[in-house]
């Protein structure tokens, strides 16, 4: 049965909308209200992210927002907790790294997430080939986890990639960590249209997709983005109200 | 079949090891691990690595015997003498591997991380010796108590980045190489410098850092025939202890690797997955990695290697832990004695042998000396001077 996530993002995807998915750093001060800013703001699903010690997918922006969530006393527990009050009406996504989901216990973290209302996961350092144990507890928990394909993968690769994929699949930008850029790196549209070609599952470009001129020109060849450390860096700099602002501004942009 | 044989097709030692690493990395470690099967099959590879450990190297290392703390203890003391290795360490054995076949595979760039300075200082020879590009990641911490072999590394050509993320220390140098890696993948070898990381790491590395068992084997052989009671290796990824346990694993040998007590993987960690593998790992509640600590920079890391874990689980190998005061102990022991300076990695096989000696009189004990303790000399200054 497809998932929650995955039937949204093919409804509004039928109904000709390109797809927005913000990141936003759970445990943050005022991530609750930059959740609600940005759902408001128009984004179709919100990835939200357990902060980790040791984030080795991740630039300098979002390792600084993991830092100070974990100095702000963030676990995966409080955050869950704080995220079942949130209510904003669209899916939400967690973003964890493995040692998270490991350390509570396959089973245990899924039926977590179930109670705070989590649609989906997203899980930076399980490939394919590690995931069957943590794949299973969330498919028996009904919770979807996104898969990435990355512009390494040989094309053999990348029908495994999205068979196993629910959601959507993240279609890796660049070569590199998440951070902003000054342009879009050509990779991005390439890795974009060898998935597209192979697969009908929703496809969204992340990591390196920096501002709305970048999110519009990604959209051409993917179903949408996901965007994150150009996010944080307004959150941190200027508040939950200035997040919201910008995806508006990414949504008129993909829209237009 | 050997107990350290190789692992199984998804690189698990047991249960533990593996390949966690992101999307981006599984087709580079995919083709790493071909190309290094290949390689360790090719007599060319291996005539051409025999040949640089030897004439460039100084392999093989002798083994010293060391009567008069020996004596003193009442045990037979063997020194497997890697301290006297090109570049200081056993680091060198691996690092002329993996350089030579990051060479045969096409590329022109090392990354690394270091702690105490040793593997990046190994790292920045090899690529100075073949013609490569290459950058060391070192954790602000360790640069700074570190400054001789930070600049050691810069004379050898190589660039240093102080790395000032988390704990500053070790296990965020392996994350930002890892992160460098993520980005430069097509170019650049990520040469790691301990049997830890995604698999094949844990396996090459092993394999290249075998040379020393197998020698310290055969040194044996012929000066007492037979093999040593215990075997002692200090750890902190595990490297050098794996290279002489992977001598005498099938042996009736007592394994003994001793971690730092304030970085003690095996004795205080949980099951965990960082840094590409599943091993033991120091960690809180909710499986944040905590920050290692210990007088030793290069043990100075919150994981082990996971063939360690395997070895430790299965109750072949033990791991017990030293305290830093033992260890300074230890330092000056063997300096007053024999005339040696080890590094304060390996002071602490040292701590950990005179500590337990009452208990095994008259053993033949050998232990790993993975490095010589010049690079510590200014740091223990101040320690004794307090």
């Amino acid at each position: 049965m497809t998932g929650v996530l995955e039937t949204a993002l093919r409804d509004k995807r039928a109904a000709g909308r390109k797809l927005l998915v913000p990141y936003v750093t759970g445990g943050l001060a005022g991530w609750q209200d930059a959740v609600r800013a940005i759902a408001a703001a128009g984004a179709d699903a919100i990835e939200i992210g357990l902060p980790f010690s040791d984030p080795v997918m991740d630039g300098p922006v979002i390792q600084l927002a993991s830092q100070m969530a974990l100095e702000g006393g963030a676990t995966p527990v409080s955050i869950l907790d704080e995220t079942r009050t949130l209510d904003v009406g669209i899916p939400l996504a967690v973003m964890c790294y493995y040692n998270t989901i490991h350390h509570a216990g396959h089973e245990r973290f899924a039926h977590q997430l179930v109670t705070a209302g989590i649609a989906a996961t997203l899980v930076p350092d399980l490939p394919l080939e590690e995931s069957a144990p943590w794949c299973t507890a969330a498919d028996a928990a009904g919770i979807e986890t996104v898969m990435f394909a990355a512009p390494t993968a040989p094309d053999e690769r990348l029908p495994r990639i999205a068979a196993r994929a629910r959601g959507f699949v993240y279609s890796v930008g660049l070569l590199g960590v998440t951070g902003e850029r000054d342009q879009l790196a050509s990779t991005a549209a390439s890795l974009a249209r060898r998935l597209k070609a192979i697969t009908d599952v929703p496809v969204l470009i992340g990591v390196g997709v920096s501002n709305a001129a970048q999110a519009k020109q990604a959209v051409q060849v993917a179903d949408g983005v996901v965007m994150g450390a150009s996010v944080i860096r307004r959150l941190l700099d200027d508040g939950a109200d200035a997040a919201g602002d910008y995806i508006a501004e990414v949504r008129a942009a993909i829209d237009g | 079949m050997s107990l350290m044989a190789e692992p199984s097709a998804t690189g698990r030692f047991g249960e533990f090891g593996g390949r966690f690493v992101p999307e981006t990395l599984v087709p580079a470690c995919e083709e790493l691990e071909a190309a290094f099967r290949d390689a360790w099959a090719d007599p060319t590879f291996r005539a051409d690595l025999d040949y640089q450990l030897r004439q460039y190297a100084g392999r093989p290392s002798i083994l010293t015997e060391c009567a008069n703390l020996g004596n003193h203890l009442g045990i037979r003391l063997l020194l497997k003498r890697e301290d006297l290795n090109h570049t200081g360490s056993h680091k060198i054995n691996n690092v002329l591997g993996q350089a030579l076949l990051a060479k045969r595979m096409g590329k022109k760039r090392l990354v690394a991380e270091t702690g105490a300075g040793q593997h990046g200082v190994a790292s920045a020879t090899a690529a100075a010796l073949l013609g490569m590009e290459c950058k060391v990641y070192m954790g602000a911490v360790d640069v700074e108590r570190q400054a001789l072999n930070v600049f050691r590394m810069k004379l050898l050509g190589s660039e240093v980045e102080s790395v000032q993320s988390g704990s500053r220390t070790l296990k965020d140098a392996v994350n930002e190489a890892m992160r460098d890696w993520v980005a430069s993948v097509e170019t650049t070898h990520y040469c790691l410098g301990s049997v830890m990381g995604p698999h094949p790491y844990p396996w090459m590395v092993r394999e290249f850092h075998r040379v020393v068992g197998d020698e310290a084997k055969q040194q044996c052989q012929e000066l007492f025939g037979d093999v040593p009671d215990i075997v002692v290796a200090c750890v902190g990824g595990g490297s050098n202890a794996i290279g002489i346990f992977s001598g005498f694993v099938d042996d009736r040998t007592r394994l003994v690797g001793v971690e730092p007590a304030g970085g003690a993987a095996v004795g205080r960690g949980q099951p965990g997955v960082v840094h590409g593998m599943r091993s033991y790992l120091m960690q809180d509640e909710y499986g944040q990695v905590l920050e290692a600590e210990s007088i030793s920079a290069g043990l100075d890391y919150p994981g082990v290697g996971p063939e360690h874990s395997h070895l430790a689980s299965i109750g072949r190998a033990e791991y017990p832990s030293v305290t830093d005061e033992e260890v300074i102990t230890a330092f000056q022991l063997l300096a007053r004695m024999e005339g040696i300076i080890p590094a304060l990695e390996c002071a602490h096989a040292l701590a950990w042998i005179t500590r337990e000696a009452p208990n095994f009189p008259g053993a033949t004990v050998l232990m790993n000396l993975s490095g010589r303790g010049d690079k510590d000399v200014a740091q223990m200054m101040d320690i004794l001077a307090r």
